[in-house]
């Protein structure tokens, strides 16, 4: 699968300009609210016509306005799921899920799902003959993901389907994303604000703001650009194993072990961590009697500082695993900390699902 | 109640009954089309729609007969070529009251298909529905109960439709001589009384059945359109 997208809109004083490519997997579109992610999907799903440009799906070109093609939405085989779920209210569960099989189209590309393996997926054999009304906002938007899969998509667009729910309905909702993304072979747009979703979900990110495309790459490259304010570093991690006495559960990650909070997923399940660089304090020798748990040992790459000259932003080499640290321009000269100076991280907390 | 009368009764349910279901289809487009619709001359259509609604019912059934009357351009075309007349016949007396009608069912179906999220329409299309599907799974449905209450309007309306039918078609026992028209005769002729009470019931208690199935059928759609 690929995605080509190259398009120029303007909408009252906003304007969107985008070019950008996008891999197998869930590439998520990143930026703040008001940075053009949600017309940007609209654009490749069809519901918005671009001023400019070209969208190119597996080699078919969607919308060229150099020579006036526009397929029209329901011929562009690309699933859509919506901030607000937009179930049909008129029908059940069932009938909702199976809209789009009601049209006979044939599969190109996508993934031939079929009602009992999306049912099973995403864990909604219970609700199949109740109506959209009586369903939780988390149902909801299970149900609204279950029937853009079986539209046959070959591309899935997810625009913050996560927003309107609390923290509790998007940890129940994350980890079906997470099988539908290595199961199921559809690649993914998803549209977020959420540094957490990102970094947990994300195989590419683009970058977003104010309408235009500012960086692309990995999760781990880009992430840590996406808000100057807030910056923070993914480590891909496994757990290990639970300490049921204190409730902790202990990752693997490159850069050693991680302590934190006991978490729900099994033995062997591959988590991401995100560290925000505030969290993270700096000392030259090995801190002890400290309450900190984690403390990890890394090499200074790189010294950054802030905008504002009283701040800087220190990259660490921790075996292969990249961590950031915000300390106070005053405490880089106090420790006289240099590029490739040996340091120990004191981590002070380890998010998985931050906002 | 006289056999004239049952005639009158008979003759009107006809008259409104074909008048409602011939105008329901078109009605629907039309709504369809200002609910929806970008296009030139909305306005203009819009108010056409609504002019029955504004004219003397009088004018509206001269303009009938001077269009589809025998002598008529309109009229001897569809009478020569298709074998359709409306003059003086109980067509004509469902034509005129179907567009009296009309504006009414327009409004009611227009009101509700603009109540339907788009947003579901939009949906339905991204998983593959053409919107000719569109319309007919997910709008429609979800704006029955708007137009169940627009062929409601527009049946009331007919059965008591008098100005535009009596000008275009006359008082025809039998033939175009509906309920309205034969009340109108018995308060022209002595003792004329009786009878016309009589119809006056009949007439009030047809209206309430209406009205009342149309209560039913609404709140049972709605019903199932809402309930787990």
């Amino acid at each position: 699968m690929s995605l080509e997208v190259d398009v120029d809109h303007a909408r009252g004083s906003f304007r969107l300009t985008a070019r950008f490519t996008a891999a197998p997997g869930l590439t998520a579109l990143f930026g703040r609210s008001g940075s053009g992610k949600t017309t940007l999907v609209d654009i490749v799903g069809g519901l918005v016509r671009p001023d400019r440009g070209r969208i190119v799906v597996d080699g078919q070109v969607l919308v060229d306005t150099a020579t006036g093609l526009f397929v029209p939405r329901h011929r562009r085989h690309i699933g859509y799921v919506f901030q607000d779920s937009r179930l049909f209210p008129h029908f059940n569960v069932r009938r909702n899920l199976l809209y789009g099989r009601w049209f006979g189209r044939d599969a190109v590309g996508g993934a031939k799902a079929d009602l009992d393996s999306v049912v099973e997926l995403l864990g909604i054999g219970a609700l199949l003959d109740r109506r959209p009304a009586s369903l939780s906002g988390g149902e909801k938007q299970r149900v609204a993901i279950g029937r853009a899969l079986l539209s046959w998509p070959r591309l899935l667009l997810m625009d913050e389907p996560l927003a309107s729910l609390d923290e509790a309905r998007r940890a129940e909702i994350l980890p079906y994303i997470e099988r539908l993304r290595d199961q199921m072979g559809v690649p993914i747009l998803y549209v977020s604000h959420s540094v957490a979703e990102v970094a947990r979900l994300a195989t590419t990110v683009v970058l977003l703001g104010d309408g235009t495309v500012t960086a692309i790459g990995a999760v781990g490259d880009v992430l840590s650009l996406a808000d100057p304010a807030d910056v923070g570093s993914v480590l891909d991690a496994t757990v290990a194993r639970h300490d049921e006495a204190f409730q902790l559960s202990v990752l693997a990650t490159l850069a050693g072990e991680l302590q934190v909070p006991r978490l729900r997923a099994a033995a062997g399940t591959a988590v991401r961590a995100y560290i925000r660089a505030r969290d993270v304090m700096l000392s030259l020798q090995p801190p002890e009697e400290v309450s900190a748990l984690n403390v990890l040992p890394g090499r200074i790459v790189e010294i950054t500082a802030g905008a504002s000259g009283a701040q800087a932003d220190v990259r660490l080499d921790c075996h292969g695993a990249i961590l950031v640290a915000r300390i106070t321009a005053k405490s880089v000269q106090r420790l006289a900390l240099a590029p490739g100076r040996q340091v120990f991280a004191v981590i002070k907390s380890v998010s998985f699902e931050r906002t | 109640m006289t056999p004239e009368e049952w005639t009158a009764v008979r003759l009107s349910l006809l008259v409104a009954t074909t008048a409602t279901l011939a105008s329901l289809p078109v009605g629907v487009a039309i709504a369809w089309l200002l609910a929806r619709g970008r296009f030139w001359g909305k306005g203009l259509l819009d108010t056409l729609v609504h002019l029955p609604l504004i004219l003397p019912p009088v004018v509206t059934g001269y303009l009938l007969l001077i269009t589809f009357g025998r002598k008529a351009p309109v009229g001897a075309f569809l009478a020569d070529e298709l074998g359709i007349v409306f003059a003086f016949r109980w067509t004509g007396a469902a034509l005129a009251c179907g567009i009296m009608g009309f504006p009414l069912m327009v409004r009611a179906i227009r009101l509700s298909i603009e109540a339907v999220d788009r947003r579901l329409e939009s949906a339905a299309g991204t998983l593959g529905a053409h919107p000719v599907l569109v319309f007919a799974t997910i709008t429609l449905p979800l704006c029955l109960p708007g137009v169940i209450a627009g062929a409601i309007l527009c049946f009331a309306k007919a059965m008591g439709e008098f100005g535009a039918t009596i000008t275009f078609v006359s008082n025809i026992p039998g033939e175009t001589q509906t309920l309205p028209s034969l009340i109108y005769t018995f308060t022209q002729v002595p003792g004329g009384d009786a009878g016309a009470f009589r119809l006056t019931l009949v007439s009030i208690a047809l209206s309430m059945a209406a009205l009342l199935g149309s209560e039913l059928l609404a709140q049972r759609i709605g019903v199932r359109q809402m309930a787990a």
